[in-house]
C-alpha cells in the first residue's frame, strides 16, 4: 500500500488526538488542502493567519490541548509569527505547519519562500524543516511532545511541497509510539517540599503568588485546596489569574504594575513569597531590588531557567505545579491535625497579617469616579455580574485589559484568555472564536479597546461564517488608551498620535459581518446592552463610547518600586 | 577584576541549523562568544563545540540553562570547573628578510613551531598552545613584521573521564 506525505500528515495528527485545525490555505499547502478534503478533521477557516494561530491559542489555552495551526509558505508563515511569538511568551502548546517552496527550490528566493525555521528560531520551543517525507511520522509526534512537555510553547513544523506530495510504502513509514515524560525524582520532591512547608509554618507575614504555570499544569484543584487549608491570603500575575477563585476572600487579584493596593503593600511587607508557576516578569516586580524586601521566597517552576533568573531564592523547586501542591497536601495531612485538630479551615497563625491585608484593602480598594460618562469598569462590573464571573473572557493589550483583570471576578481556571508576555494588540477576537469552538455551549466574551480590535477584525467574518457567538465588548474611547495615558502621567500630555477618532462605526461594522451591533454612551443602558448582546443568539458586538481620559489605576511608574503608587484622582486623597 | 576566560563543550546532534541554534541563543539573550570550534565527534551524528566566553559565572550559569534548553543539545560541560586542557592554533604569515631570516629560524626552532610553508620571503607558521602563549608568540613575532595572521577557537579536552 503506498501513501501519500499529505496521508501521513492526517494520519500522524489522528494519532495526536487532532480534531480541530485553524488555518488558510495557500500554494505551498495545497496537497495538504486537497488531502483534507477527503479527511474528517474539522478545519476552521480564519482570514488572516495572524487570526488562525490566536484562534488556535485560544483553543489550547482554554482547552490545555495543544492547538493546530495550518498556513502556506512565504507571507502565510510570516503572518503567523506574531501569533507564534504570542504563544512562546505566554507557554502556550501550539503546534504550526507551514508549507515550503519544494526542497530542490529552497534558497532560491523562490516565490512565496522565506527561511520560516530561521525567523522562528527564537520564538518557537523548537522547529523543524522536513526534508524526508519518512521522518514526518517522527517529526510529528516530537513536535507535539515537545509543544506540551515541560513548560509548553509553540513548535513549528515546516513541510516543503515536495515532501507532501511525494508516495512511499507504507511499509517504509515508522509511525512512533508513546513517549512517556521523564519527572523528577519523587525523593528531590519530597526533600524540597518539606523545605518549602517548613518556611510556610513557620512565616508570619505568608503570601502566595500565582502564575500561569498552575493554569498550564492543571493544578487549580490542588492550589485551591492548599491554600484554603493554610489560609494564606494570594495573589496573581496576570497569567495566574483564574487559578483561585476571585470571590473569595483571601484574593487580592493581580499584583504589580497595574496590581490592586493591597496586593503590592501585600508583596512588598510579607516575610515568605510562595510563586508558584510565576517567572517574575518586569510588569510583576518591577523594579527588582525592592521586590519582596522583607520575604524569604519558595519559587515552583517546570522551566529551570525561570528559577533564579530574576530573584533569588531560598527555595527553588524544578517541577510541575501538580505534583508538588499534590504533596504539600498530602505533607499538610500529617503536619496540621497535630496542630489544629481537623479544623483546617481554622488553621491561622496569620490572622495578624490577614487583618493587616485587610487594613490596606478597606483603605485602598479598586475603585473609580462615577460621572455622566460611563466609565469602563463599571461596564465589567456588570458583565461580571451578568455572567456571574462564569464566562470565558478574551481581552486585547492595553487598558480594557487591565480592567477587565482588576474588575472581573475570574473563579475558575483556563477563563481569562489574554497575551500577557508579548501584549499582543488583536488577540482577543480570534482567540475568543478558538475558545469558542472548543466550547460551544459556554459565553465567550472578547473585551476590547477600540485601537485593539481594528487589528484583527476580519475574523468577525470567522464567527458568522461558523456560526460561533462570540460578544465582543468594545471599550470605546477614541484613544490609543494606555499610550495616551502614559503620554499623560510620563510625556508631558503630548499626545502623538495616540487619539484614534476615525473609527468605523462599530454598529454598522457589525451589520456588515452579518453580526448584531449596539451601541450606547449613557451609563444607565449598559446592562441592558450588555443582556441584549448576550442573549442574542449570534455574534453581538456592544459599542460602548466610555469616557474618554479614564485611566488604569494603580500604577506603579516603570522600574520605581511596587509601594510607590499611583491611586488617581479619588484615591489620591486618602493618601 | 576581569572574567576568567570560560569554556563549555556543548555535545549537539550534527544538524545543519545547530550551530545558528546555539549562536542564536547567544546574541538573543546578549551573552558574548569569543571564540568557538566545531567538528564532529567519534559518533559522526554528533558534533563537539567548544566556545569560550568571559562573562561572569552567574551569566555563563544562564547559559549553560539556556544551552540546555536547546532541542538539539545533548549535553553541556563547563570544563573551567574541572581539570581541562585548553588550546588554540595560530596561522602567520611573515615578510623577513636579511638577517632577520636567521634569527626568526632560530626562535622557530627554539620554541618548536612549525614552519610549513616557506617561500622567497615569505613564511607560515604553525604555532599551537594555550591563549597565554598565543598572545606571546604574536608579541614575539611582531617584531619580525606579521603579514596575517588567522587564530583559530579554543579547543579543550578534560583532563580525565568525569
Amino acid at each position: 500500500m503506498k501513501l501519500t506525505g499529505a496521508q501521513i500528515f492526517f494520519q500522524a495528527l489522528k494519532m495526536e488526538g487532532v480534531d480541530t485545525i485553524f488555518g488558510y490555505p495557500g500554494g505551498a499547502v495545497m496537497d495538504l488542502y486537497d488531502e483534507m478534503y477527503r479527511q474528517d478533521i474539522r478545519h476552521i477557516l480564519v482570514r488572516h493567519e495572524q487570526g488562525g494561530v490566536h484562534a488556535a491559542d485560544g483553543y489550547a489555552r482554554s482547552t490545555g490541548r495543544v492547538g493546530v495551526s495550518l498556513v502556506t509558505s512565504g507571507p502565510g508563515a510570516t503572518n503567523a509569527v506574531t501569533g507564534i511569538a504570542t504563544a512562546f511568551l505566554d507557554s502556550v502548546p501550539l503546534v504550526v505547519f507551514t508549507g515550503q517552496v519544494p526542497t530542490r527550490f529552497i534558497g532560491n528566493d523562490s516565490f512565496q519562500e522565506v527561511d520560516i525555521t530561521g525567523i522562528t528560531r527564537s520564538c518557537t520551543k523548537h522547529n523543524f524543516l522536513v526534508r524526508d517525507v519518512r521522518q514526518l511520522p517522527q517529526t510529528i509526534r516530537q513536535a507535539f511532545n515537545i509543544a506540551r512537555s515541560g513548560r509548553p510553547g509553540p513548535v513549528l513544523v515546516d513541510l516543503p511541497k515536495d515532501v507532501i506530495q511525494s508516495v512511499v510504502e507504507r511499509a517504509d513509514i515508522d509511525f512512533p509510539s508513546d513517549v512517556q515524560e521523564e519527572l523528577p525524582s519523587r525523593k528531590y520532591l519530597e526533600m524540597r517540599c518539606r523545605e518549602a512547608l517548613d518556611l510556610l509554618l513557620k512565616a508570619e507575614k505568608p503570601l502566595i503568588l500565582c502564575g500561569g504555570g498552575i493554569l498550564r499544569g492543571k493544578a487549580s484543584e490542588e492550589f485551591r485546596k492548599l491554600v484554603t487549608r493554610l489560609n494564606i491570603p494570594v495573589t496573581s500575575t496576570l497569567m495566574g489569574i483564574g487559578s483561585f477563585p476571585g470571590h473569595s476572600p483571601l484574593w487580592l487579584g493581580m499584583v504589580g504594575m497595574h496590581g490592586t493596593y493591597y496586593a503590592n503593600m501585600a508583596v512588598s511587607h510579607c516575610d515568605l513569597l510562595f510563586a508558584v508557576g510565576a517567572r517574575f516578569d518586569d510588569r510583576v516586580t518591577s523594579k527588582v531590588e525592592a521586590f519582596a524586601p522583607h520575604a524569604k521566597i519558595i519559587h515552583v517552576d517546570i522551566d529551570p531557567l525561570s528559577l533564579e533568573k530574576v530573584v533569588r531564592t531560598h527555595v527553588a523547586i524544578q517541577s510541575d505545579c501538580k505534583p508538588v501542591l499534590q504533596l504539600l497536601n498530602d505533607m499538610l495531612d500529617e503536619a496540621l491535625p497535630k496542630r489544629q485538630g481537623d479544623q483546617y479551615s481554622s488553621y491561622s497563625p496569620y490572622s495578624h497579617w490577614r487583618e493587616e491585608i485587610a487594613r490596606w484593602k478597606k483603605k485602598v480598594p479598586l475603585s473609580y469616579c462615577r460621572n455622566e460618562n460611563i466609565k469602563p469598569q463599571y461596564v465589567i462590573q456588570k458583565l461580571n455580574k451578568i455572567t456571574n464571573g462564569q464566562a470565558i473572557i478574551t481581552t486585547d493589550v492595553g487598558q480594557h485589559q487591565m480592567w477587565a483583570a482588576q474588575f472581573y471576578n475570574f473563579d475558575y481556571p483556563d477563563t481569562f484568555l489574554t497575551s500577557g508576555g508579548l501584549g499582543t494588540m488583536g488577540y482577543g477576537l480570534p482567540a475568543a472564536i478558538g475558545a469558542q469552538v472548543a466550547h460551544p455551549e459556554r459565553l465567550v466574551v472578547n473585551i476590547a479597546g477600540d485601537g485593539s480590535i481594528q487589528m484583527n477584525i476580519q475574523e468577525l467574518a470567522t464567527a458568522v461564517e461558523y456560526d460561533l457567538p462570540v460578544k465582543v465588548i468594545i471599550l470605546n474611547n477614541g484613544y490609543l488608551g494606555m499610550v495616551r495615558q502614559w503620554q499623560e502621567m510620563y510625556y508631558g500630555k503630548r499626545y502623538s498620535q495616540s487619539g484614534i477618532s476615525g473609527c468605523p462605526d462599530f454598529v454598522k461594522l457589525a451589520a456588515a459581518y452579518g453580526a448584531l451591533g449596539l451601541r450606547t454612551d449613557r451609563p444607565d443602558l449598559v446592562e441592558e446592552i450588555l443582556r441584549q448582546g448576550i442573549a442574542h443568539p449570534g455574534v453581538a458586538v456592544m459599542d460602548f463610547r466610555i469616557e474618554p481620559l479614564e485611566g488604569v489605576y494603580p500604577m506603579v511608574k516603570p522600574g520605581a518600586p511596587l509601594t510607590e503608587m499611583l491611586l488617581g484622582q479619588q484615591t489620591a486623597a486618602i493618601m | 577584576m576581569p572574567n576568567m576566560e570560560t569554556a563549555l563543550a556543548i555535545l549537539v546532534n550534527n544538524k545543519p541549523d545547530v550551530l545558528a541554534r546555539i549562536a542564536g541563543t547567544f546574541s538573543g539573550r546578549g551573552f558574548n562568544i569569543e571564540s568557538i570550534s566545531a567538528n564532529t565527534t567519534s559518533d559522526p551524528a554528533l558534533t563537539k563545540i567548544v566556545i569560550t566566553t568571559n562573562d561572569s559565572r552567574e551569566v555563563i550559569k544562564k547559559i549553560e540553562k539556556q544551552l540546555k534548553n536547546i532541542v538539539d543539545v545533548l549535553k553541556v560541560e563547563n570544563l573551567s570547573t574541572q581539570k581541562s586542557i585548553h588550546r588554540e592554533m595560530l596561522l602567520v604569515r611573515m615578510k623577513a628578510a636579511g638577517d632577520k631570516i636567521s634569527l626568526l629560524e632560530k626562535i622557530i626552532a627554539e620554541r618548536g613551531w612549525r614552519l610549513i610553508s616557506r617561500n622567497s620571503g615569505c613564511f607560515i607558521l604553525e604555532i599551537t598552545g594555550d591563549q597565554k602563549e598565543i598572545m606571546a608568540a604574536l608579541a614575539l613575532l611582531e617584531s619580525f613584521g606579521i603579514d596575517d595572521y588567522t587564530r583559530g577557537g579554543v579547543v579543550a579536552l578534560e583532563l580525565e573521564q568525569k
